[in-house]
Parts: C-alpha cells; sequence; structure tokens
C-alpha cells in the first residue's frame, strides 16, 4: 500500500488500512490486526519475547540480590517492540536506543551471557564492565547503544542515517525513545535535519505512557506522538506495540519508506511498561488495575502464545520445552555474570584513548 | 528444590528496609509477577514481585520487621511437586550479608555486589586503593623539516582551510559541515573553496541547531565517518556540550573499547572583540578536564595546519580551538606535501635561561610581545607554546622549569580551575624542589566580558602584567 506523506487525516486513513492500526487516543488496544503471522513467525516471536521477558525478571531478581548496582530499568511489557522491528530489518541496519536498552540489545542477537555480565560488572560483559546496563554497545550486531542521556540517542542515531546517506548503502537508521524524550529539543533538530536531507532512519516512539512517573498527558501538549513529525513532513503511523504482528507490518513498510530514498518516518508504538520506571520506582502514579488489566489483556506474549494454541501450531508441552529452553539460557548468563570475575584493575585505564 | 525470597535491594543506596506487608499467605499459590509483599525503602514503599511460579511454602519474616537487611531470606517457594513438609526442618533465617572473607568465585561476586551499597563516606579496603599507574604515552618529536624547504608566509586562516582540504583529498570519509561552512564559504571563511572542491556531499551546510548537527556528527563518526563539525564559535557549542562530552568522549570506554568517535568539533573560542560576555569566552580548561578528549589550541599557522591535519587523522575525538583574531596573522609555513606535527606535543617558542613562560592559542600573543621587553631589560625568557592542553606536555615545562626555577603563565581564559592553575600545581607537585620563585597565573579577570571598549581592555590580560610577573618571579 501507499505510505501517507503526511501524517494527515487522509494519511492516517490509508494506514488504518494495512496492517498497522490507528487510535483514537492513545493507550485505545483493541486488538484488532489484518496480518496475520505463519506458525515459524509466531514460534519465532514467542521465543524471542519470552527470552527478554525472562532475561529482565532475572535481571530484576539479580539486582535484588546486589549482584547489579546503580540503575536498572526493565523492558518487560514492551517486548514485542523490539522482536517485531528486529523481525523486519536486514543485515546492515542500525539501532540505537536509550537505558531501557537490555530487550533491544537480546534482539539484535548479542548474547544474554555478554549482556549479564555487564549488567553484573564483570569482565565478560559487552563492554568489559565498564559500560553497565545504560551503556552497552555491539558493532557486530550493529547495536549503536545504550544511551544515558534522554533524547541523545535521537541525533546519534540520524548521525548512523547520515552516514548510510553518505556512503550510498541501502542500510536503515532504527533509533528508539521514549515518550519523555520526545519532548527534548534535540529529538526536533534531528526531525528536521533527517526530512531536510532524506536521511534513511525510522523514529520509533515507544510509548509506554510514562516518563518515570510523569503520563503523557501531564507532559505533553500532543499527544498523538505520530504526528510530532508533521512540521517537517515526517510521515508518522500509529501501531499497537502489543502486538508483535502490527508492529512487523509497521516496520515492514517504514523501513521500505527509507530504504527507497523517502526519508524518515516516525513510528509511535503504543506499549507499556508493567514495573516501574527503573528499580527503585514505586510507581505509585498508576494503579493497579491499569496496570493488571494490560497484563491480562494485552500481554504481547500471552498474545501469541494464545495464538499458537488455538491454531494446533503447538502444543501446551512444545511450548513448556520452549520455555524451558529460555530458563536454561537466562539462568547460565545469570550464572555466568556471578562467576565471571570483575575486570581487572588495569582495565580502569585503558579504552580512554585510541 | 524449594526456591528461597530474599529480601531484596530496590534502590542503588538500599542495605536494610522494613518489610511492611506480606500479601500471600503460606499456601497460596503465585505466578511471576504476581505481587508478593510491601517493603518500605529508604526511598519509598515498593512492591516485591515474585520471580518465579509456585507455593508460598513458608514465611520466614514477620510483616511489620524492621531492619531487615537485604539478602535475609524471607520466605520460601515451593515448586511443582513440592510439600511444604520438606520445610519443617527450615529456621527463622539469619541476615545473610555477603562475605567478602572467602576466596571462592562466587563469594567474591557477592562482595562485589555488597560493595556497591557501601556509603561514600566509608573508607575504602586496603586493597581497592591499589590504583594501578596512569600509562605514559610516548610522543613523537615534530617532524624534521628538511633543510632547504621553502617557508611560505600563511595566514591561519589559509592554514587551516588547506589543513582540511589536504585530509579530504586524501580520506574520503572526512567531511565538513557546520553552519554556513558551504555556500557562504564559511562564517570566518575558514571552509573558503571547499565547497567548489569537494561539492555538497562533503561540505554540508547545516540548519542552526548545534545540539542536533553535533549528535549527528557524533553519530557519522561512530558509524566509521570522519567528521569535522564547525562550531560558528565555541559559545555556541556549550549548546552541543552534552554531545561533545557525553557522547563522543565518553563511548569508547563505556564499549569497552568497541567503537568510539573519530570527530573533530572545531571553530573559533575565546574573546573577539567588543562583542560581549555570551561570545567571548575561552573553554580550554572547560574541555581540558573531560578523559577522552584530546584538546588542541595553536598559535602560529604552521601549527595551525600540522595539528589540524593530525586531529583528522586522529582516532579520537578532538576539540580544536581556534581564535577569531589569530585567523588574519601570518607566520611561516613549510611548504612540504603532508605537514603533520604530533597532537601532545609542546613547542619551545624561544629558548631562554632565567624565567619559563608557557602559554598558548592567543595568550602567545601577550607572551611574544613581553619577552622582547624583557629582553631589553637582560631577563632571558624560555618560551612554551603548550599547542596541545589536552594531553598536556608537562615533561617540557618540568624539563624548562628544572633550568630556570621559575615559571610563568598566560592565557585569556577565567583565572580559577585555569589551564595556568593546572601547570602550577603540577609543576610544584614535580618540580618543587626546582622552583625559585611561586609560579604566577595569568589569565583574564574573573568578570563576565564586559562591552565597553575600555572595561573589555582591562578584563583581559596584557603584556605589562606579563611583563611585571616574570619580573616578580625573579625578584626584579
Amino acid at each position: 500500500m501507499a505510505l501517507p506523506n503526511l501524517a494527515s487525516a487522509s494519511g492516517r486513513k490509508s494506514a488504518a488500512k494495512s496492517a498497522t492500526k490507528l487510535f483514537s487516543r492513545a493507550g485505545d488496544f483493541t486488538g484488532k490486526n489484518s496480518l496475520e503471522f505463519g506458525k515459524e513467525e509466531d514460534l519465532h516471536a514467542y521465543r524471542e519475547m519470552l527470552l527478554i521477558r525472562r532475561f529482565e525478571e532475572k535481571a530484576g531478581q539479580l539486582y535484588g540480590m546486589g549482584f547489579i548496582g546503580g540503575f536498572c530499568h526493565l523492558y518487560i511489557g514492551q517486548e514485542a517492540v523490539v522482536v517485531g522491528m528486529q523481525m523486519a530489518q536486514k543485515e546492515g541496519d542500525q539501532v540505537i536506543t536509550a537505558y531501557r536498552d537490555h530487550g533491544h540489545m537480546l534482539a539484535t542477537g548479542m548474547s544474554a551471557r555478554g549482556v549479564m555480565a555487564e549488567l553484573t560488572g564483570r569482565q565478560g560483559g559487552y563492554s568489559r564492565g565498564k559500560g553497565g546496563s545504560m551503556h552497552m554497545f555491539s558493532k557486530e550486531k550493529n547495536f549503536y547503544g545504550g544511551h544515558g542521556i534522554v533524547g541523545a540517542q535521537v541525533s546519534l542515531g540520524t548521525g548512523l542515517a547520515f552516514a548510510n546517506k553518505y556512503r550510498g548503502n541501502d542500510s536503515v537508521s532504527v533509533a528508539y525513545f521514549g515518550d519523555g524524550a520526545a519532548n527534548q529539543g534535540q529529538v526536533y533538530e534531528s526531525f528536521n535535519m533527517a526530512a531536510l536531507w532524506k536521511l534513511p532512519i525510522v523514529y520509533i516512539v515507544e510509548n509506554n505512557r510514562y516518563a518515570m512517573g510523569t503520563s503523557t498527558s501531564r507532559a505533553t501538549a500532543q499527544s498523538n506522538y505520530s504526528l510530532r513529525g508533521s512540521g517537517f513532513g515526517i510521515p508518522g503511523i500509529q501501531v499497537d506495540g502489543m502486538d508483535v504482528r502490527a508492529v512487523k507490518a509497521a516496520g515492514d513498510e517504514a523501513l521500505e519508506h527509507c530504504r527507497t530514498g523517502n526519508g524518515p518516518i516516525i513510528l509511535e508504538m503504543l506499549t507499556y511498561r508493567y514495573r516501574g520506571h527503573s528499580m527503585s520506582d514505586p510507581a505509585k502514579y498508576r494503579s493497579k488495575d491499569e496496570v493488571q488489566k494490560m497484563r491480562s489483556e494485552h500481554d504481547p506474549i500471552e498474545q501469541v502464545r494464545k495464538r499458537l494454541l488455538d491454531k494446533g501450531w503447538s502444543s501446551e508441552d512444545e511450548l513448556k520445552a520452549i520455555d524451558k529452553d529460555i530458563r536454561d539460557v537466562v539462568s547460565d548468563s545469570a550464572d555466568f555474570a556471578q562467576a565471571d570475575p570483575e575486570p581487572d584493575a588495569s582495565e580502569l585505564y585503558t579504552d580512554i584513548l585510541l | 528444590m524449594p526456591i528461597d525470597i530474599l529480601m531484596p535491594a530496590l534502590s542503588p543506596t538500599m542495605e536494610e528496609g522494613t518489610l511492611s506487608k506480606w500479601l500471600k499467605q503460606e499456601g497460596d499459590k503465585v505466578t511471576s509477577g504476581d505481587v508478593i509483599a510491601e517493603i518500605e525503602t529508604d526511598k519509598a514503599t515498593m512492591e516485591v514481585e515474585a520471580v518465579d511460579e509456585g507455593v508460598i511454602g513458608k514465611l520466614l519474616v514477620a510483616a511489620g520487621t524492621e531492619n531487615v537487611k537485604v539478602n535475609t531470606k524471607i520466605a520460601v517457594l515451593l515448586v511443582e511437586g513440592e510439600s511444604a513438609d520438606a520445610l519443617s526442618a527450615e529456621k527463622p533465617a539469619q541476615p545473610e550479608v555477603p562475605k567478602a572473607d572467602a576466596d571462592t568465585p562466587a563469594a567474591a561476586s557477592d562482595a562485589a555486589g555488597g560493595k556497591a551499597r557501601q556509603s561514600a563516606d566509608e573508607p575504602s579496603a586496603v586493597a581497592d586503593s591499589k590504583v594501578p599507574a596512569q600509562p605514559k604515552i610516548d610522543l613523537a618529536a615534530d617532524p624534521d623539516i628538511p633543510e632547504g624547504t621553502e617557508m611560505v608566509m600563511t595566514t591561519v586562516r589559509e592554514a587551516l582551510r588547506d589543513a582540511m582540504a589536504e585530509e579530504m583529498r586524501r580520506d574520503e570519509n572526512v567531511f565538513v559541515m557546520g553552519e554556513e561552512v558551504a555556500e557562504y564559504q564559511g562564517a570566518y571563511k575558514i571552509t573558503q573553496g571547499l565547497l567548489q572542491e569537494f561539492g555538497a556531499r562533503r561540505v554540508v551546510d547545516t540548519p542552526i541547531t548545534e545540539h542536533g548537527f553535533a549528535g549527528v556528527g557524533v553519530g557519522a563518526a561512530m558509524a566509521g565517518l570522519k567528521p569535522i563539525v564547525e562550531f560558528m564559535t565555541f559559545n555556541f557549542a556549550m549548546q552541543a556540550i552534552d554531545q561533545i562530552i557525553n557522547s563522543a568522549a565518553k563511548t569508547l570506554y563505556m564499549s569497552g573499547g568497541q567503537m568510539g568517535a573519530p570527530i573533530v568539533f572545531r571553530g573559533p573560542n575565546g574573546a573577539a572583540a567588543r562583542v560581549g560576555a555570551q561570545h567571548s569566552q575561552d573553554f580550554s580548561a572547560w574541555y581540558s578536564q573531560i578523559p577522552g578528549l584530546k584538546v588542541v589550541m595553536p598559535y602560529t599557522a604552521a601549527d595551525a595546519k600540522g595539528l589540524l591535519k593530525a586531529a583528522i587523522r586522529d582516532p579520537n575525538p578532538v576539540v580544536f580551538l581556534e581564535n577569531e583574531i589569530l585567523y588574519g596573522q601570518s607566520f611561516e609555513v613549510p611548504k612540504l606535501d603532508d605537514f603533520v606535527l604530533p597532537i601532545g606535543k609542546a613547542r619551545i617558542h624561544k629558548t631562554g635561561k632565567d624565567v619559563t613562560i608557557v602559554s598558548f592559542g592567543i595568550g602567545m600573543t601577550y607572551a611574544v610581545k613581553a619577552i622582547a621587553e624583557l629582553e631589553k631589560e637582560g631577563i632571558d625568557v624560555e618560551l612554551i607554546d603548550l599547542r596541545t592542553i589536552r594531553p598536556m606536555d608537562l615533561p617540557t615545562v618540568i624539563e624548562s622549569v628544572k633550568k630556570t626555577g621559575r615559571l610563568v603563565t598566560v592565557e585569556e581564559g577565567y583565572p580559577q580551575n585555569s589551564v595556568g592553575t593546572e601547570i602550577a600545581t603540577r609543576v610544584m607537585q614535580q618540580a618543587f624542589d626546582y622552583l625559585d620563585a611561586p609560579v604566577l597565573t595569568i589569565a583574564g579577570k574573573d568578570v563576565p566580558m564586559p562591552y565597553a571598549a575600555n572595561l573589555e581592555k582591562l578584563a583581559l590580560p596584557n603584556v605589562g602584567e606579563v611583563v611585571q610577573a616574570v619580573k616578580t618571579v625573579c625578584y626584579k
């Protein structure tokens, strides 16, 4: 289908006909989607999302035990966003995000051991223990961090897209940021340049409704983030970010839009984080019912699980076997991350300058 | 095997908390994500969620218990097929604090976990104080200029332009971006002619959006390009300083050496003339504090050329501080195909035996005039042009001080925490026995730059102050 040129009323209508969905207001999860996954796609999405879920639960546990220090922001609830996007991307596309980044790293194929060992600050971590939860990178997997300054990754991601255009390759930069970062000035400076220079970048607003403890309604004058690029002529689509199929479909469209030289596009993923902003956030700014409703009615993993069973693509036993496999991977990463030594003292002065 | 549920740490600083309420009782079934208890931490009341599925076998700490240490066993969870009978022997738990004395890897890990929560004022263990020595950097000397090399009088402006053009010819990955760098030919004409030679792909006009384009430059550098980001002045780079420091300077370290940012941030820095407080500030001391950055501040055209070429080739982020007043000044530049100077190496501008002056950038103009006057009075000054502020060539300064016993520094920046005070501190620490007088530091005055011509003149250093300072350290 044709992409909307602008996130105008007509543009939104045309997007609505596709697999992506539009909402009258953020958070209206209707659960209707036209795009269907085949068995292999659903099984793949199930595994990938479950890995992130179990990994994050384990990270939370290790934090509680004192193995992980400082800040630790869990991705639980938002798994469909990165998994769906990763399914749409191709080799060479770059990924960059902020500090709620463990899910993105696992989705790009970074090893659970390497990520967990970085969380515990050990030498086997991706940054040899010098980055921590918020600062990890993998050149091999085209993962460009892992950034602790809200909004900075949007300009950096735009720079990755600049490099793609400069080199004349057909790679696309995928830059994730939250509804909180969407109010930072440099985001709009970046939108302007990306639109002006037609840079191949998909801006993904992971709208989980809360910037730390401030709900979107209290923080933003325009809570439809898919419209945030309209002043620059950047099209935007709102997507049910709890449905991995909708994410994949929107990702396909957006990446194609960028690869064919049309410049940037915004995907607003309507999603939800189940846990607090960080481990020390009691999340008193929302009701238990709100969280519970989201978990019971829109859980991204449960949706896939139900489909697999309903369609007879997997038996309970087969799913149990997958669960076990994933628990094993996660346990192994946790064991490794606890047993691995801290970085050698000599690491203090390495990697400052080349 | 039953799973122990431990008192969790729920903030970076939590060591103990109050178990205020149990939300599940013995015999209750829980699934992952269920809230099982409420805990009051040093910050807030937090919910504890179950990680595993099972049945609560035993609650080991009563609701309302205060000062429960992190990692104390608070409950036991029975997993599928286990019976509570197995738990009859379970005793109320003692706090399990991480042990630092065992030498097994697991116990060492515990110590690591626990250590992160030591309060800041707690003295660290003796073993922790063994900080490895900072590695020494061996620097190359300036390249020899072959006998008979033609020296061409060149302005700093042309030297900078030539450096960029030569490096852009040499490496396809080098490009320049900034406000008015292309069509306008540079706000200060530093990029004159580059658009015509290299085209709009490699000479990129940006909108007025310092924070954004600095970030775009760093992102492009992380992807392997070699951007030269021109700031119309470094005063405007304050909008972008987050990207320079938090993104460009720190990424190599934070990524464990996987990726960094080979980028040059350049433009005029410091006071021009009569442009007032917001357009007249020297940032050399600011950037020089940041590990992961190199900071270059040339005075002569030859240094400007050789060091900018080096900065563009350098795999690290380099802050290259120019000066508007120096742009039009001419100096001899050797006519060589590829004149590259080492970053981090000071240049002895003039040798002398009585007193050492260390300066850099436009500060050199005061020093050069002062030494001519001092010569008339029989004081033979050794003048060192630092050229690079970070890494700082302290060995050259100290060698000189060992010879002269006296030191004066000259710069235009603010006096507190200046480059001069840094040099004075280090010379005091490393060459105390060689000093025959206190080190004096000449800097700008401790005021925002005034607009009025007379006040502006007063706010900047002057030659008389340098002459007087040199006489003072010589006790003359």
